[in-house]
This record gives C-alpha cells, sequence and structure tokens, in this order.
C-alpha cells in the first residue's frame, strides 16, 4: 500500500534529500551569521516592541484614561486585539493537532514553525486583558487561591472567569506540545554545535535524548494524546472566548452562532498567519525546498474553505437579525452595514470573502508574492471582524442618549505596534536558535532508505 | 558486567531487517537507538504498546472530577453568593473550567510520566551508541551475556545486513 501512494504522491520534500541533508540544511542557518533580511527585520519589530513598551508604561503610569474608551464603549482595541491574537493562535494547533490526528503528513514542514506562532500570539492576547485591568499587578486575582477575605472565591460562573481558565490552559499545554515536539531535535543540534555555551544549553533542554526506541515509542505516544487533547481544547477555547460576548444581552453580541463563528474565525486568520509567517521563514532562512508551493498551496485551500465558512456565518447572522424580528437586533446589524463604523465592516466583507476566492486559481497560489500580499489582507480583515463586532455593537446601545463614537488614541495605536513588534520578534528569535522544521518528523517522510520496503506505512 | 554488541547502520530498512534477524536468533536486544522514530520497529523488537494513554485518561478524569468538587463547594458551601439570582450550585456554568481542568492536567501531567518513565531529565547525561545517533545513524545493540550469542556470528549476522560498523560496548550503564 505504502509504496503505491509512494508513487501516486508527489514526494513532500523537494530535491531527494537524505537524512543528514535534512539535518544540515536546518542546522546551518543556526549556527552561521544571520543573513541581512533578518538583521533587517528584528530592527524593524524590537523597534517595535520598544515603543509598545513606551505606550503601556505611560499608560501604566496615567491610567486606562490614556485610551479612546468612554462608558458607551467600554472594551475597543484591547479586546480587539485580545481576541485576534487569541485567533492568530489556533491555526498553530490545528495544524499541529488537528492535522497530525488527520495523518496529514505535509503538515510536517510548517508545524513547528506554526506551534511556535500560537505560543507568541497567545503571549500577545494574554498581554491585552492584563494591562485592561489597569492594575496588572493585582492579576493574581483571577485564580482562586487562598485568601485573607474570607477566603473569597472568584465567581465561576462568569464567562470572564472561564476565559482565564481556557487561556492559560491553552498557553501551557501549546508550550507543553512545542517542547516536547523538539526535544529531539534539541539532541540533535547538541551534538552537532562546537559552541560551549550552546551545547550547554542544548544538553540541559533535550534532557538527556538518546534516540532509544523505547523512548521513541513513549514519546509518540504522547505526542499522540497531547494531539488528541489539543483538539477539542483549541475549540474550547475560542468557544470560550465568545461567550464573552453570547452570555451578554447585548444585541449583536447575544447569539447562538457566536461559539462556531469564532472558531472557524479564528482558524481563518490563523491560517493567513501562517502563511505569512511561512513565507517570510522560507524566504529569511532559505527553507524553499521543504516548505514547497505544494504546502502553500494546501494552505491556500484550507483558507477558501474556512473563509466559506466565515462567510456563511456573516449571511447567517445578518439573516438571523432579520428573521428573529427583534428591532434591536436588527438596529445593531443595520448600524454594521450602514452606521458610522460602515467602512470598517464592508473592509472586513472585502478582506475576508473576497480575498479568498483569488485562491481557486492555481497560477494566483503558485505566486508566492501574490499569495503573501492577499495573507496580509485576510490578517487585516480579520482584525476588522473583531473590532466591528466589538465597537459597532457598544457605541449605539438601547438609549439614544448614551450613543457614542469611539477613536483610538496614539497609545491604543501603539500598543497594537507594540504586539506586533512583541509577536515578530520572539518568531524571528526563534527562527535564529531554535531548528524551525521539525528534523525528527520531516527525516521520517524522506523516500530515502525504505526504497524496497513492503508492509505497513 | 554487561558487554553490548552494537551495529551501526545507515538506512532505514537495514535497522528493521537485522532488528527482526536478531528477534528471530533469539538475541536479546537491548535497544535500538534512531534519529528519527522508525515505524514498525517497536513491532520488530517486540515492544508492547505503551500503557501511558490510561494514565493520561486518569489523570484527566482526576482533574476533571476535582475540580468540579472545588466549584460547587466554593460556590455553594464555603461562600455562598448569590449572583444575578442564579442557583447556588449553578452546575452547566461549572463545566467550561472543569473541560479546562481535566485537559491541563491530563496534558502536562501525561509529559511529566513520559519524563519519569523514560528517564528524561535535564541533568542527565546521555551516553550516546554513535555519535550520528541523532543525525542519520541507526544502532542496534545486542546483549553479549546471552548464552547463544556466539559474538562472531552475531558480527556476521550484523555484517550480512549492512553494518557499516560494528563494536563493543564495554561501558556498562546502557541496560
Amino acid at each position: 500500500m505504502s509504496d503505491i501512494s509512494a508513487v501516486l504522491r508527489a514526494p513532500l520534500v523537494d530535491g531527494d534529500k537524505r537524512p543528514a541533508d535534512v539535518t544540515e540544511d536546518v542546522c546551518r542557518p543556526l549556527e552561521g551569521r544571520p543573513t541581512g533580511l533578518w538583521w533587517v527585520g528584528i530592527a524593524l519589530s524590537s523597534s517595535l516592541l520598544a515603543l509598545g513598551v513606551v505606550a503601556v508604561t505611560y499608560m501604566l503610569r496615567t491610567g486606562i484614561g490614556t485610551w479612546g474608551l468612554n462608558r458607551t464603549v467600554g472594551w475597543g482595541f484591547d479586546i480587539t486585539n485580545f481576541v485576534f491574537w487569541i485567533g492568530i493562535g489556533h491555526a498553530g494547533t490545528l495544524i499541529s493537532a488537528v492535522l497530525f490526528l488527520f495523518r496529514q503528513r505535509w503538515r510536517t514542514a510548517v508545524n513547528r514553525s506554526a506551534e511556535a506562532m500560537t505560543i507568541f500570539a497567545v503571549m500577545c492576547a494574554g498581554l491585552f486583558p492584563l494591562i485592561h485591568m489597569g492594575r496588572p499587578w493585582l492579576a493574581f486575582w483571577v485564580f482562586p487561591y487562598p485568601n485573607s477575605r474570607g477566603p473569597l472565591w472568584i465567581n465561576f460562573r462568569s464567562a470572564l472567569c472561564w476565559d482565564v481558565f481556557a487561556v492559560s490552559t491553552y498557553f501551557l499545554i501549546s508550550l507543553g506540545f512545542w517542547y516536547v515536539g523538539m526535544v529531539p531535535d534539541l539532541a540533535t543540534l547538541r551534538d552537532r554545535t562546537r559552541s560551549k555555551l550552546k551545547k550547554r544549553l542544548f544538553a540541559w533542554f533535550s534532557l538527556g535524548w538518546d534516540g532509544s526506541t523505547r523512548t521513541w515509542l513513549r514519546y509518540e505516544t504522547v505526542y499522540l494524546l497531547l494531539a488528541g487533547l489539543a483538539t477539542p481544547l483549541v475549540f474550547s477555547v475560542h468557544t470560550i472566548v465568545s461567550f464573552d460576548f453570547a452570555t451578554s444581552i447585548i444585541p449583536g453580541w447575544h447569539t447562538t452562532i457566536f461559539p462556531p463563528y469564532f472558531v472557524a474565525g479564528a482558524i481563518f486568520s490563523g491560517l493567513a498567519m501562517v502563511l505569512t509567517l511561512m513565507l517570510v521563514a522560507r524566504k529569511v532562512m532559505r527553507l524553499e525546498s521543504y516548505i514547497t508551493e505544494r504546502h502553500v498551496g494546501a494552505m491556500c485551500k484550507l483558507i477558501i474553505g474556512m473563509g466559506g465558512v466565515v462567510a456563511t456565518a456573516y449571511s447567517t447572522e445578518f439573516f438571523i437579525a432579520w428573521y428573529s424580528g427583534n428591532e434591536y437586533e436588527r438596529f445593531a446589524f443595520m448600524n454594521r452595514a450602514l452606521g458610522p463604523f460602515a467602512w470598517a465592516y464592508w473592509t472586513m466583507v472585502l478582506c475576508n470573502v473576497l480575498t479568498p476566492q483569488f485562491f481557486w486559481f492555481k497560477k494566483i497560489r503558485s505566486n508566492m508574492l501574490v499569495v503573501f500580499v492577499l495573507s496580509l489582507f485576510i490578517n487585516v480583515g480579520m482584525w476588522f471582524e473583531r473590532f466591528v463586532i466589538i465597537v459597532t455593537s457598544l457605541h449605539r446601545d438601547f438609549l439614544p442618549s448614551s450613543w457614542r463614537g469611539y477613536v483610538p488614541t496614539n497609545i491604543e495605536i501603539a500598543t497594537l505596534l507594540g504586539s506586533f513588534g512583541l509577536f515578530f520578534t520572539c518568531f524571528l528569535l526563534f527562527c535564529r536558535f531554535l531548528p524551525v522544521i521539525s528534523m525528527g518528523e520531516i527525516k521520517g517522510v524522506l523516500s530515502y532508505g525504505r526504497s524496497h520496503r513492503g508492509g505497513e506505512a | 558486567m554487561n558487554r553490548n554488541l552494537m551495529g551501526v547502520f545507515v538506512h532505514e530498512e537495514e535497522i528493521l531487517e537485522v532488528t527482526r534477524a536478531c528477534r528471530e536468533r533469539g538475541y536479546e536486544i537491548v535497544d535500538v537507538y534512531a534519529p528519527y522514530p522508525v515505524h514498525g520497529l517497536d513491532r520488530a523488537m517486540g515492544l508492547r504498546p505503551s500503557r501511558i494513554p490510561w494514565i493520561c485518561f486518569a489523570l484527566g478524569v482526576t482533574g476533571a472530577a476535582a475540580m468540579l468538587w472545588f466549584q460547587i463547594w466554593a460556590s455553594a458551601v464555603d461562600w455562598p453568593a448569590n449572583i444575578g439570582g442564579k442557583p447556588l450550585n449553578s452546575l452547566p456554568a461549572f463545566v467550561p473550567v472543569t473541560f479546562e481542568t481535566a485537559v491541563l492536567m491530563a496534558g502536562i501531567g501525561t509529559i511529566l510520566v513520559l519524563a519519569l518513565r523514560s528517564r528524561l531529565f535535564p541533568w542527565v547525561k546521555p551516553k550516546l551508541a554513535h555519535p550520528k545517533v541523532t543525525d542519520d545513524h541507526f544502532v542496534l545493540a545486542i546483549c553479549q551475556t546471552d548464552a547463544d550469542l556466539h559474538p562472531s556470528m552475531a558480527e556476521q549476522l550484523l555484517r550480512e545486513h549492512g553494518a557499516i560498523e560494528v563494536h563493543e560496548d564495554t561501558g556498562g550503564g546502557m541496560v
């Protein structure tokens, strides 16, 4: 069976590589000097990060009043960014866990960087509720711990409490999954590197890995279990994020479609971000023969699919608002499409519904530059989706006398830019110091050394 | 003292075949070292599937039960608070946190069990069977205390299957 499929299917890795070539190709960029492109990237992203640090420090010293929020619009950029970043993370788990369970072997080339992306995205996401608290040094109050006030426990009926548990679990499990997946590769680096410091660090983090088959057997079992746990987890996390909205009584938020709608949107935006990063990583780290056009094509097709789900959700929302006969609900949706934030709404529709349609054409899918630009459009569109859901639903509430506008201040914009800085700084550092491709997995999908083999795949 | 005979191979199919052949002859296979998980090698060595899934399941159930109990206790027993007129034991509202805790316990617990069971700790100094075993070489280690094992015959078997190098490991500590 495996022989037949090996003939029929295009190879996952271009250029007839041997296992030693994989080690060489993945490790060499980590050992030499970084490319010029890398320096440009790190300079840009760390400056953005510095800008964000300044903005957040100023905000913490002065107060939440430095943001454009008012009594009507209590959630603005902060929560938009939170939901946006959480969503970005989801595609990483989708690729590493869900595609693993479906035995999609093409994922091997991209899963490591997608998982790294998840971790950095969740870090960015977690930052926003933290600074939104205004007094982040009291953040530990969100956890139930024995305290001297009774003890007074947290309110387990609150969707915000569920969020705390969901996001922290998601971060820890993603981190564990990423790290466990990396241990054998860290051992490869340990046995290769000549630098004394690096050798000590890799030796510490590779946990004495020696490639024993007994360990590999347990390791693969654990990897499968983690994938099985991460899959329902990823669906639960964005479901719970959507509960933050859906359990309220705000028209435009109070809908049962929110959990699947948010999950689909999250995967959609995350896929776009994976694509963006994949295209950057393959250029900056010269990994064109591992992250092939086939991978990019597969991602584009997933984006078409998820884009369809998102478009269906948009139209369903509108239909139900009309069909419910609830005048507040109807108003909220008419206000989205025709009100003062109509520009944001139509940006969202254009980016999220129209852009993926270009991916139907093979010519476009195989043009990396066009794919890169289109993926950026989807990233923008998905950010606007969260902005539209949050701000347009809030800014005109039940009482016309309390209607307000919302304009983000420079501090808020700088904070958003800062989160991008954090994300890309982390990602570029990861590209520089850790293997961006899972060597242990990619060596297992090469055609080398198993030409005459029958039996199992 | 244990002495191991180590055969070094460079192809996946060779290591699979030689492992099967050694098992058929009744040699005691200490371990096979590989740079990536070779599928079918566990069966060739006669290893049984890991029991870690059961531990993972037990951890998940424990986590869920403990967190559900804690939520009910904290909300309805230790400090009953009327929040929006909801019942003190609002069971459906406790489901999300219960689920998340189950996943957290099962996931992190399983990783720790792997570390304990396979002795994967930061301070462990690995004794590599071959310097390239984490790159592209495979090493089969068979135990020489076995009375049936005739060193030269065993070496011949390894060579026949394409071993590029056969050596004795007298360091011990591998078993």
